[in-house]
């Protein structure tokens, strides 16, 4: 029987037909994509990655809700030009924490992976709520209700305690203070600040807004563009005991 | 009300499908009290309406009725056509839509003040309301329509299920319907392509499954012994996409009254996931599916055989073996690991040869039959399409290699790709079918006009070249411009600089766009008239030929 006979079962059974193409189709996901899950050298072991603060992933949230990503990409690649430009290139650690993952696929404007610390908290208040305040050229929609909204800050333990059930180890402390860190993140003269960089080392405490009284969604989105790729010390990394 | 006679029953389908409704009416009345976030809340009472609508239009159908519609009528197949002229309705109102949209957001890229500041008509929530409106609304729309044309008129029998199908379409439109209105609002997962919360994807996920079965048992019911190309390329892509979508979306909600949820995968791994979806979104949804379409469409147009069944054969297995490699073509460079951006890009070359066969499959069923290009635009529209095909395969595969991408990611070059597949050969190729479906299902002779089809075909054409060639142009010059360097060794352009470059493709690509929606009006009014004042067929006595 000729190949092109033998191939009629599956013209001829719309069952076995079905099973064919599941076959055929499972193969290529199953090699790209279990492995990730296993091989120690896909995630670097990195010193300083911890999760976002309860008011970091507020900001993170309205980064994602606003769909800032369809725009900035958070991926320094290992080319020269953009090791340059934005600084040294992402690390797959960098983003472990991340549900989902916010790489990103189009630079309409530049990388953000570390704008953390190069700009003033004043400067992105200013810039993202009229971009061209500050660069005239600039294309990015304004975003001037931002500081006018309160953070809705209701259910903020929930939303680490669904995080640490796909993955994120919070601990209970952090979980059972969530509430109290979202509103003590943009209070440095309040009580709650020392005990909230100790359970999240590296994190800033600063009123982002500039204005007084509960924190707003400006003050959400700052605090996490201020912390992006600020986690892991370049100057300790150490390249060689993680090639990839 | 008709004749019902007296031994007239509901179906399990309608006593089933009511009560299920009327339940998830109560349900949706329940979660909409209890909902955390106001678009949730907004969510579930449409949800409780279109329960509520369901239950009324199913008890409603129920008492008009008189016996199901039979199988067969003098031994002929009893097609089912009403979910399919739905759904063709549905694909040129989504279609319009969708364009409209890209035509807005492409005017916000040249002219920022047209975000006017507020959240739900800024670009960021904007985009995700074009890719899906285009994809998975009109796209879709087209799918499900031919779909159900193809597998009934190929297999010679009617569709099957009685309430099934209108379930699937109309379904499968509330899905769209909640998840354009939750990007307006910012309710999105934040994954490309995927954006939908938890609750669209688990109603999608339902639709879906139905869809298949529909599918499927009317496929196992066929009098055809043969199962006809165009559905092997239809069922693999309904299978895969149900993978995809599984695979892509597990998200766990924060409640169960909101609609914020985390995705189970994190960086590395999702990002992974994402593009496996995302790039056979375009593999089995944009390609698989339409080219079930060609299959069928352009021989039944040029009324010539497929010009090789072997060469089909080969096409099909090559195709979705290959495709689902692909993914990672979209991480290089990327702290993904280098074996997986290395497996990608080979792979992806190789796609170049199944998606070529295809290609000339579909060109050289014309052989003998050149001719019509001249004289039937509706042709030269499938036609064309099939170069699109070819032209974005060879493309698409040239910009995976490595070196390449390092320039073309992260730029417009990508965009200007994406659309010289999705305007070129999905959009054209929708466009041909329909053009072809509408008189056959609503039983006219012809088109209102072949004049009109002849505009939409040159004034959409010249949409496609401006954009595509804008692209191109603003892609490489930004990708150049980013690791170009002075003599003294510093980089040569600020981010701002290359931005600011841009300017005028930004302008050219929305005159593109313009044209390209000014098109698909000249189309919605031609298929209009057609429908409205189309001469009407009439019917010969003698039994149908077989589709193929």
């Amino acid at each position: 029987m000729s190949f092109w006979q033998r191939h009629q079962v599956f013209e001829k059974n719309s069952i076995i037909l079905v099973i064919g193409i599941l076959l055929v189709i499972a193969i290529g996901g199953l090699v790209e994509i279990t492995p990730l899950f296993y091989l120690k050298s896909t995630i670097e072991a990195v010193d300083g990655i911890r999760p976002y603060t309860p008011l970091e992933l507020a900001g993170r949230n309205i980064y994602v809700r606003e769909g800032c990503y369809l725009c900035h990409s958070q991926m320094v690649r290992p080319l020269r030009d953009e090791v340059e430009r934005y600084g040294h290139f992402s690390l797959a650690a960098e983003s472990m924490y991340d549900h989902p993952f916010q790489w990103g696929s189009k630079r309409t404007g530049p990388d953000l992976a570390r704008v953390g610390n190069k700009y003033s908290d004043d400067w992105h208040v200013t810039h993202l709520t009229n971009p061209r305040a500050i660069v005239p050229q600039s294309i990015m929609p304004g975003y001037p209700f931002l500081k006018e909204t309160e953070l809705n800050a209701d259910n903020v333990a929930d939303h680490l305690k669904t995080l640490r059930a796909v993955g994120v180890p919070y601990t209970d402390d952090q979980i059972a203070n969530a509430a109290a860190d979202l509103k003590a993140q943009v209070d440095p003269d309040g009580a709650g600040a020392e005990a909230l960089t100790k359970r999240y080392p590296k994190a800033v405490v600063r009123n982002f807004d500039g204005k007084a009284g509960a924190p707003t969604e400006m003050d959400a989105l700052v605090a996490y563009l201020q912390m992006l790729g600020t986690l892991v010390d370049f100057k300790i990394y150490n390249e060689k005991a993680n090639l990839r | 009300m008709s004749a019902s006679s007296p031994t007239k029953s509901m179906t399990i389908g309608e006593s089933g499908l009511s009560l299920t409704f009327a339940v998830t009416a109560f349900l949706c009345v329940f979660a909409a009290a209890k909902a955390l976030d106001t678009a949730f809340a907004f969510h579930a009472s449409l949800a409780a309406a279109a329960s509520a609508a369901s239950v009324f239009f199913i008890l409603n159908r129920y008492f008009e009725r008189g016996e199901l519609p039979p199988q067969e009528i003098n031994g002929r197949p009893n097609y089912n056509l009403g979910p399919i002229k739905f759904s063709s309705f549905m694909a040129m109102f989504w279609g319009i839509a969708g364009f409209a949209v890209g035509l807005i957001i492409a005017s916000q890229l040249a002219w920022p003040a047209l975000n006017f500041d507020l959240p739900w008509t800024s670009f960021g929530r904007l985009r995700p309301l074009h890719t899906s409106a285009v994809i998975f609304a009109f796209g879709g729309n087209v799918l499900l329509a031919t779909s159900f044309y193809v597998v009934q008129r190929t297999c010679r029998v009617r569709l099957a299920g009685d309430l099934a199908p209108w379930f699937v379409v109309i379904g499968y439109n509330f899905f769209i319907l909640i998840a354009g209105t939750g990007y307006l609002l910012g309710v999105t997962e934040g994954k490309e392509y995927a954006e939908p919360e938890w609750y669209s994807d688990l109603w999608l996920t339902i639709v879906w499954v139905v869809y298949l079965l529909v599918f499927l048992v009317t496929v196992i019911k066929r009098k055809e012994p043969h199962i006809f190309v165009a559905n092997w390329f239809y069922l693999a892509f309904i299978v895969t996409i149900a993978v995809l979508h599984l695979g892509n979306n597990p998200a766990l909600p924060v409640s169960f009254f909101g609609s914020k949820s985390y995705i189970a995968w994190g960086g590395v791994q999702d990002a992974m996931f994402q593009w496996w979806y995302g790039h056979n979104a375009v593999g089995f949804f944009l390609t698989a599916g339409f080219l079930a379409i060609m299959y069928y469409f352009i021989p039944k147009r040029a009324e010539r055989p497929v010009y090789s069944y072997r060469l089909s054969i080969i096409h099909f297995w090559a195709l979705i073996f290959l495709y689902i490699w692909a993914g990672p073509h979209h991480l290089h460079y990327t702290a993904l690991p280098d074996w997986t951006q290395t497996l990608g890009m080979t792979f992806s070359i190789m796609l170049w040869m199944p998606s070529w066969g295809g290609m000339i499959n579909g060109l050289m069923t014309l052989s003998g039959a050149w001719d019509k290009l001249r004289t039937d635009p509706v042709l030269r529209m499938l036609v064309v399409s099939v170069a699109f095909y070819g032209m974005s395969t060879f493309e698409g595969p040239m910009m995976s290699i490595k070196v390449v991408n390092s320039l073309s990611h992260y730029t417009d070059w990508t965009i200007g790709h994406v659309h010289s597949g999705a305007l070129g050969w999905v959009g054209f190729v929708s466009f041909g079918a329909l053009y072809c479906l509408v008189p056959w299902i609503w039983n006219r002779k012809g088109l209102y006009s072949l004049k009109l089809v002849n505009w939409h075909f040159w004034t959409a054409t010249l949409g496609i070249v401006l954009y595509i060639s804008a692209m191109w142009v603003s892609g490489i010059l930004q990708g150049l411009m980013w690791r170009s360097y002075t003599a003294l060794g510093f980089l040569e352009y600020s981010f701002i600089e290359t931005v600011e470059a841009m300017h005028p493709f930004y302008i050219i690509r929305a005159a593109g766009g313009a044209l390209f929606l000014i098109g698909s009006l000249i189309m919605a009014y031609n298929l209009w008239m057609t429908v409205r004042v189309g001469e009407e067929e009439v019917q010969s006595p003698v039994a149908l030929q077989p589709a193929e």
